[in-house]
């Protein structure tokens, strides 16, 4: 076994471009979820809308990409209304089922061949729509020392991508711990005491989702730029799933929670990933057993028990406070 | 020896003359860098056999163009002297009686032609023609289709609305119930050799045990006596799920088989629609199962238990009701209704471990649309959705037909929260 190779690979990740990714998803959900009770099961969505934002506007229609980003946001919020006036008013579980199927409708109508010449079908969009992007990057090679390793592209867009992390991460903390924060969480935890002191609770909770949604639709961006590619079956429910472990591994309703999630998770997935694989090429773990195109089948199915555990016994997770947990509310 | 050798100067001037005519031509080609390139295929119906006399066009960068029909052996070939994007069009009006393309919107296939020299192969798939039926037709097959895809998520919504109601679990493993069953029944019959008519109902018994009694045993009694709460369990069933569903792929791969009996049955045609004998008795055996648990929720006492657990626990338990027995029975029948629909979809469609993700949000959008927790709401919402999503189809591309049941989903909550037959105070 290579120990080198298995480090270099995995510290590598646990900063990297899907860190990053997942940590903007789940920060959205924390906003969602953990900061207003909202179990929004459709971020996905938002992240597909954010991806595709910056992808057809520039190779469609020839637009620079700071409007592709404005387009994207602006795409979020609508998103988020759409989403949120048939669903606000619902019960939590009615929200989850509503949210979910309004992500697959974002995502077959993205892959379905009758928008294929704007959205591209199955394939999706591959394209150099990220060059204006790149073409900032101040770095001509990339980084590859015996612990971390990045190519010229993927170092730049890790840089920028953490800053974005730390810009909306220092937002979140001022919001949280603003009076309008601290309403929030009267929301999360009882909703018709908020409502008879007057507050409009339907609005606040919109005002969540759209926040929350924006910074999931940033996850979409940093997603499209770093592959240079949208593809619409990476925004399918499964990523909803596997931000939501993120945010519960960090522990929900806590600010910083989601990158430290997201850090860990992704240094768990590529950890185990790397060592399997090694074992299997290294024919230390026998070939009957688990082959080499086997070896991501066992990742999801660790992860699943991972998740199932982690809400059974650590539902607070990491950092979490119990107290601050919607959780344990009726649905 | 003499006729030997004039024998060998002729052969020699025989090459001598062919190398002669044929050198212009090789310094001609080379000198223009153009290697013979051409545009080619057969045109075969769905038996094999060729096709003569196919129109097809072919157009190309500068103006090219050409028109050709097919020989004999119902193949083609067109020469072409320049890069780029060529495109070929079959005269679909050429194709004899009862033959159509299988993809009738494919009739132009485009080829990039990068490198000349390296000849292209287009194919045409042509199949048993579909004639175009008349809208009447079309309507009374897509509703046909719609009752018997509505009566598969009626099993499988069945369970998970009583489920609901008894427990309050919104569960996100329930496809992988409608998997399980499938994966039995191609186990035990292709695998270990059973008739279908034996490996079905063992299925569907197996997966009442395994998929509710033991679901239940092991996973979800344990969490209600920690006093997990609702949303949480929520989330443990989404992990579940996707613990399930790898696993399910890593024993079974990634393709969707058939089982080794009533694979390939031919259709019946009866008046306007077109059935196949193995769906009249799935479903024929699906209604009968219907019947009996709502015959079970209604008139049985432990049908009635059920309900009034579904409407109030505490009082139920008040009340003498053993609660936990009456959430164990909910879970086996639940189990064994998703099963059987399980069954269906394998027997008519084969299995893959997709299966039931794929039925899960459909299953959600039914109960969501009759009004989570009740019964019969969830019998009327799986009709609509499954009649929405054929029917749909007669306006939109089949490939959205999904995306317009999840759009009806979230326009009837709009109008409607509660579902159609849900009671107001459902509402959060």
């Amino acid at each position: 076994m290579d120990f080198l190779f298995i480090t270099q690979q995995t510290l590598s990740a646990t900063i990297g471009v899907n860190t990053i990714i997942f940590a903007l998803a789940a920060i959205g959900l924390n906003m969602h979820f953990g900061y207003t009770g909202l179990l929004n099961f459709g971020q996905a969505g938002f992240l597909a809308i954010g991806a595709y934002s910056v992808a057809v506007p520039v190779i469609s229609f020839g637009l620079p990409l700071w409007v592709a980003f404005l387009i994207g946001i602006v795409n979020s919020v609508i998103f988020a209304l759409i989403l949120g006036i048939p669903t606000l008013r619902l019960r939590a579980d009615y929200l989850a089922i509503v949210t979910i199927a309004a992500a697959e409708i974002v995502r077959q109508i993205a892959r379905s061949a009758t928008f294929n010449s704007t959205l591209g079908g199955s394939d999706g969009i591959t394209g150099k729509f990220g060059e204006e992007f790149f073409a900032l990057n101040p770095f001509k090679s990339g980084l590859n020392t015996p612990i971390l390793r990045f190519n010229a592209n993927d170092l730049w867009v890790v840089i920028t991508g953490w800053l974005l992390v730390a810009v909306i991460v220092f937002f979140m903390w001022i919001m949280v711990n603003s009076p309008w924060g601290r309403l929030m969480r009267a929301i999360r935890e009882d909703e018709d005491a908020v409502r008879s002191l007057g507050k409009n609770v339907y609005l606040y909770k919109m005002q969540s989702l759209i926040i929350g949604g924006v910074i999931g639709a940033c996850g979409g961006f940093v997603y499209a730029l770093s592959r240079q590619s949208v593809q619409p079956d990476n925004y399918g429910t499964a990523l909803t799933f596997f931000a939501y472990t993120v945010l519960i591994l960090g522990g929900a309703a806590r600010v910083f929670s989601p990158v430290v999630g997201a850090m860990i998770f992704w240094f768990l997935i590529v950890f185990i990933e790397q060592v399997l694989r090694q074992g299997v090429t290294n024919d230390l773990i026998p070939d009957w057993l688990i082959g080499v195109n086997q070896v991501s089948q066992i990742r999801f199915m660790l992860m699943g028990i991972g998740l199932m555990l982690l809400m059974i016994f650590r539902p607070q997770g990491i950092f979490g406070d119990k107290k601050e947990l919607a959780l344990d509310a009726k649905a | 020896m003499a006729s030997s050798f004039k024998l060998r100067t002729l052969s020699r001037s025989a090459l001598l003359f062919i190398i002669a005519i044929t050198f212009p031509l090789f310094l001609a080609s080379t000198a223009h860098a153009e290697p013979a390139t051409k545009l080619y295929g057969v045109v075969t119906d769905s038996e094999g056999k060729a096709l003569p006399g196919i129109g097809i066009s072919v157009v190309g960068p500068d103006g090219f163009s050409a028109e050709i029909t097919t020989d004999a052996e119902g193949s083609w070939e067109v020469p072409i002297v320049s890069k780029g994007t060529f495109s070929a069009t079959i005269n679909v009006d050429d194709l004899p009686e009862g033959q159509a393309l299988t993809n009738p919107e494919k009739s132009t296939v485009k080829a990039n032609v990068f490198m000349l020299g390296v000849d292209l192969r287009l194919l045409f798939p042509v199949g048993p023609g579909v004639v175009q039926a008349s809208l009447l037709e079309r309507s009374a097959q897509l509703t046909l289709d719609g009752i018997l895809l509505g009566l598969v998520i009626a099993l499988a919504a069945l369970g998970l609305s009583l489920i609901f109601g008894t427990t309050g679990l919104t569960n996100f493993a329930h496809g992988e119930i409608l998997t399980l069953a499938g994966l039995l029944t191609y186990y035990l019959s292709a695998i270990a050799g059973l008739p279908v008519l034996v490996a079905a109902p063992l299925a569907v018994i197996l997966g009442a045990v395994i998929s509710g009694f033991l679901q239940d045993r092991y996973l979800w009694k344990p969490l209600r006596r920690r006093g997990t709460g609702l949303i949480a369990m929520l989330v443990v069933s989404i992990g579940f799920a996707i613990f399930l569903r790898y696993f399910f792929l890593f024993i079974f791969g990634g393709d969707t088989r058939q089982l080794p009996q009533y694979a390939g049955q031919a259709g019946l045609e009866l008046g306007l629609v077109n059935i196949t004998p193995k769906s009249i008795l799935t479903s024929a055996i699906g209604v009968v199962f219907i019947i009996g648990a709502t015959l079970w929720l209604l008139r049985t006492r432990m049908g009635k238990a059920s309900r009034a657990v579904a409407d109030n626990p505490a009082l139920a338990s008040a009340s003498g009701i053993d609660v936990q027995k009456v959430i164990r029975a909910v879970w086996i029948l639940g189990a064994a209704l998703a099963s059987y629909a399980g069954v269906i979809v394998t027997v008519n469609q084969g299995v893959s471990f997709l299966m039931g993700q794929d039925m899960l949000l459909l299953i959600f959008a039914a109960v969501t649309l009759g009004g989570l927790g009740t019964a019969n709401g969830a019998l009327v919402g799986s009709l609509i959705i499954g009649l929405f999503v054929q029917l749909s189809t007669l306006f939109i591309p089949t490939e959205l037909k999904y995306v317009g049941a999840l759009i009806v989903l979230i326009l009837i909550l709009i109008i409607r929260p509660q579902g159609i037959l849900g009671k107001k105070e459902r509402i959060g």
